[in-house]
């Protein structure tokens, strides 16, 4: 998995680029958002849009992810869930949980 | 290959996390070649997916001079997947519903709600000696079982 981030006002877009899956992109994404909340950002919003494929360890991962962000203080969102993430996350009901986007300027204003 | 025909497939894998892609690949190729649309075929790889990784990680605990063995029995419009590991095995029951608000929030037991959602059967048997064996059944004619979230 490929992780690159930019800054949007006060928000942290990081985009994912690949697998986020078992012994690949799970530990990395825990370490993205890790390294990103250690340095001050805790507004995060992420770039989906180019994840190939995800399995159970890298759901696990963004619920991971959003309960770190969580715990200090700040909010995460997702932008561009590709049409499979997007069931995944209804099956589980975790799309109770994120807040999903389609546009980042929209996305970003509503932090 | 047409939807009806019968097909045989066997790979035995080393317990290594790089290995899961092969045998998810088998997977959905054999789905694709009977005739099954791509996303019937992603989500029936990505059941096998979840059962090869968690024996893996829960069954062989990583030691990869244990091996996954895994079968794909296609017979008419039956497919039948086999995936065995060389651990100790466990209890199903003691698997935690991810539905379940308590649950909801967990980074992991996902897996296993997964090939349920995706596969028409699935069960587990334990040989005395060590060793489990989940079988997971789908009739290739009938949808995903994630196709109803769409709505």
């Amino acid at each position: 998995m490929k992780a690159t981030s930019r800054s949007v006002g006060n928000v942290e877009v990081i985009a994912l680029e690949g697998k986020i899956t078992i012994g690949a992109g799970d530990t990395q994404l825990r370490d993205v958002i890790t390294n990103a909340v250690n340095s001050g950002k805790t507004n995060i919003l992420l770039d989906l849009s180019k994840v190939t494929t995800i399995d159970s360890s890298g759901i696990g991962e963004l619920v991971g992810s959003y309960t770190t962000v969580t715990n200090r203080g700040g909010k995460l969102k997702l932008l561009h869930l590709p049409a499979k993430l997007n069931e995944l996350l209804h099956v589980t009901q975790l799309i109770t949980v994120f807040e999903v986007y389609e546009d980042e300027a929209e996305a970003a204003k509503s932090f | 290959m047409e939807r009806g025909d019968s097909e045989r497939i066997e790979i035995t894998i080393s317990s290594r996390f790089e290995n899961i892609e092969l045998v998810q690949v088998i997977a959905e190729h054999l789905c694709e070649n009977a005739g099954v649309d791509e996303d019937g075929s992603h989500w029936i790889g990505m059941a096998v997916r979840e059962a090869v990784a968690n024996a893996i990680k829960h069954g062989n605990k990583l030691d990869i001079r244990k091996k996954v063995n895994a079968t794909f029995e296609l017979s008419g419009d039956e497919l039948e997947i086999t995936i065995s590991d060389e651990g100790a095995g466990f209890d199903p029951a003691k698997v935690g519903d991810p539905l379940n608000p308590q649950n909801l929030m967990k980074t992991s037991g996902r897996g296993i709600f997964y090939m349920k959602t995706f596969m028409d059967q699935v069960h587990y048997s334990f040989q005395p000696g060590g060793g489990t064996s989940l079988v997971m059944m789908k009739n290739l004619t009938k949808g995903s079982g994630i196709a109803s979230t769409k709505a």
